[in-house]
């Protein structure tokens, strides 16, 4: 019986995303025929580029992985009520942390083997991205700035304080006497994460790498903070009613502030996981990439479940990872961006749903009315 | 000397452009009550239709009106989602700029194949120095550098004081944005009003797109508003939702941002220019915090409204 119901909310909660998704593909569609090809042979580019084989598996979960994170960050934070549009900034502050923490640990303790050094730099990391989103937590919960504009007016500072330390204090010219270069320095070899292409051949060209274990045991974390402890019922209880919490014994300021840290922490473990994994330095930006963004429609999409962000992650990591496929069968990747915008609008306009039914209704009780007289 | 420090001004009322007609398109907006994140989308779109129309038709002036028709169009998705659907605000705002983004360059590799940026429209909007005034000697200067959105986006400034604040529908605004439940009982209809105003923002922004690309470069280029937008909100806010500080405020971050290019020559190179980029974003962070003067969002701000709610 418990399960019967359980499942039936399951269905419920997942029925709208998916009509919202099938939607936005069939409005792409429509951009695809003009662009003058078939969207069946864009969709099978795009799907088969992105799940046909292990290594293409592979390369959709390397773009998935930041994208749980920040997905992570932006649903852990609305669970307590705040709209975390900052992931972006601590996005980028936890990856030049990261670097930073890496260089200095491995050249002030000679080489550290990798499983004291990739630890340390990964709760480094995290701390950048919280130390981060505090600013915005604090001004929240002390002074109620609204965390919305402090969060995007952080973001773009993010990309010039990152800009200008990788300029400066963590540029190998600095650190190694080379010339300037419009990056960090390099990651040492020892802090890097492993490909799993090491440990399982078949994943072939893809250089999908164990941070993506770490991604979904942080959903599973975020899932049970905020489900089975004390400080999750709090959160939630702040995100429901402040008025209430505070009533009920609950300091909505202390909570504010800690879903906040929380939330930078998941969203600086993104950069960190991606120096790490990836691209072992940070470089030059003139924007940041757009990962916290996609975080935002990817907690809507997960209804800020951390379960359905690993669902919808991997819906956007395949979309990501399919829009070069499809680029490739000459079908302009935009019309990517363009399906996941369309995503967003249907699924924030969830009520259109219930806007349509109450037209209907007024229409109906206004016929009643009339047939009445 | 005079030279650049003339240089220098015109450079920043060059630059300040764009973000005061988006940052009114803010104020007004917000005054009515909606939170305008798409501002950054519908100046991306008004930019890459106003060269479109301008590559077509060689009616740069045609190109500016289509920026802002466009700009009303885009903001129509927002007004019906957060004043019809009560959506997300921000979410709404959100999508839009990554839909806008997508959108134009999508176009852009269907309408010029290829990728990346357009070819240099031949009728752009270019500075002329004005008869007579051109003759005065450091005004005539200064004027000859600046293209006719400068005087246009002061036009608007003084339009946009005048329609918030001496006349009923301003006052309505205002009330609207304040306490819709208020204005709603005295008969004013809020969701017309919030309407009114999201589509007022819309072509200004789209102006803002077009000062963007027909009076700064003559092309279309992805990411050419490049956060402009978002400064523009942060002007708005900084200049507490008001039209007269919104344009101050935009002239400031305009400094700041054409003294950053002038660095060098102005005997500045020692300050890190990323310090000089940071400022619009750290003084905004500021003003919310009330450092400098408490600056407070009109009180229905992001709060969609429900008729008949008690």
């Amino acid at each position: 019986m418990e399960k019967d119901s359980k499942l039936k909310v399951f269905i419920e909660n997942i029925k709208f995303p998916l009509l919202a998704i099938l939607l936005s593909f069939l409005i792409g569609a429509l951009f695809i025929i003009w662009t003058g090809n078939n969207p069946l042979v864009a969709y099978w580019a795009l799907f088969s580029g992105s799940l046909g084989g292990l290594d293409k598996f592979g390369q959709t979960l390397l773009k998935t992985t930041p994208l749980i994170f920040t997905g992570l960050a932006v649903s852990f934070a609305f669970r307590c009520g705040l709209f975390n549009i900052g992931a972006e900034g601590q996005y980028v502050i936890g990856a030049l942390t990261t670097v930073a923490a890496g260089y200095i640990l491995n050249s002030v303790f000679g080489d550290l083997p990798g499983f004291i050094l990739i630890p340390l730099i990964m709760i480094i990391g995290a701390l950048g991205g919280a130390l981060w989103a505090s600013i915005a937590g604090f001004l929240k919960s002390k002074l109620g700035v609204h965390e919305v504009i402090t969060t995007i007016m952080l973001n773009y500072t993010s990309i010039h304080v990152s800009n200008f330390f990788v300029r400066t204090a963590l540029n190998p010219s600095t650190l190694e006497g080379t010339t300037q270069k419009a990056h960090t320095v390099l990651l040492p070899e020892s802090a890097r994460l492993t490909q799993l292409r090491e440990i399982i051949p078949w994943f072939g060209y893809s250089s999908v790498h164990t941070g993506i274990f770490i991604a979904i045991i942080c959903a599973i974390a975020a899932y049970f903070i905020l489900f089975k402890t004390t400080l999750g019922y709090e959160i939630r209880s702040v995100g429901q009613n402040s008025y209430a919490a505070e009533y009920g014994g609950i300091s909505v300021s202390k909570n504010l502030i800690l879903a906040m840290v929380i939330s930078g922490m998941f969203a600086g473990l993104a950069g960190a996981t991606q120096v790490a994994g990836l691209t072992y330095k940070v470089d030059m930006a003139p924007a940041s990439p757009g990962y916290g963004f996609t975080g935002i429609a990817v907690a809507l999409v997960g209804k800020n479940h951390p379960l359905g962000v690993l669902a919808s992650a991997l819906l956007f990591g395949i979309l990501s990872n399919g829009a070069r496929k499809m680029q490739i069968a000459g079908i302009p990747r935009e019309v990517v961006g363009i399906i996941q915008g369309i995503i967003i609008i249907f699924i924030a306009g969830e009520r259109i749903v219930k806007f349509v039914s109450k037209i209907r209704e007024r229409r109906n009780r206004k016929g009643n009315v009339e047939g009445v007289n | 000397m005079l030279g650049v420090i003339i240089a220098v001004v015109a450079s920043a009322l060059r630059l300040a452009t764009p973000l005061i007609f988006a940052s009114l398109g803010g104020v007004f907006s917000e005054r009515s009550g909606v939170v305008n994140i798409a501002l950054e989308g519908i100046m991306i779109n008004g930019a890459f239709f106003s060269i479109l129309t301008t590559e077509f038709t060689d009616l740069p002036w045609l190109g500016v009106l289509v920026a802002a028709i466009v700009g009303i169009l885009t903001s129509l998705i927002l007004a019906f989602l957060a004043i019809h659907l009560k959506a997300d605000q921000v979410v709404t705002g959100v999508a839009i700029n990554l839909l806008a983004a997508s959108l134009t360059a999508f176009l852009l590799e269907m309408v010029w194949h290829r990728s990346g940026q357009t070819d240099p429209v031949e009728s752009a909007i270019r500075a002329k120095p004005i008869p007579l005034i051109n003759k005065i000697p450091i005004i005539g200067d200064l004027t000859s550098q600046l293209t006719p959105f400068v005087y246009l986006a002061i036009l608007a400034v003084i339009v946009s004081y005048y329609v918030l604040y001496k006349t009923p529908f301003g006052l309505r605004v205002r009330a609207v944005g304040e306490h819709p439940r208020a204005a709603d009982t005295v008969g004013i209809n809020v969701y017309k009003i919030r309407y009114i105003c999201v589509m007022i923002s819309g072509a200004l922004a789209g102006i803002a797109g077009s000062a963007l690309s027909l009076g700064a470069i003559s092309l279309f280029r992805e990411g050419m508003t490049a956060g402009k937008g978002f400064i523009a909100l942060a002007a708005m806010i900084f200049g507490k939702w008001h039209p007269v500080g919104a344009f101050l405020a935009c002239l400031f971050f305009g400094f700041t941002e054409a003294i950053q290019i002038q660095a060098s020559t102005l005997g500045l190179g020692f300050i890190p220019s990323e310090f000089l980029q940071t400022i619009p974003y750290i003084a905004t962070i500021l003003a919310l915090a009330g450092v400098v003067g408490r600056a407070v969002a009109p009180a229905a701000d992001g709060i969609p409204y429900e008729k008949g709610e008690r």
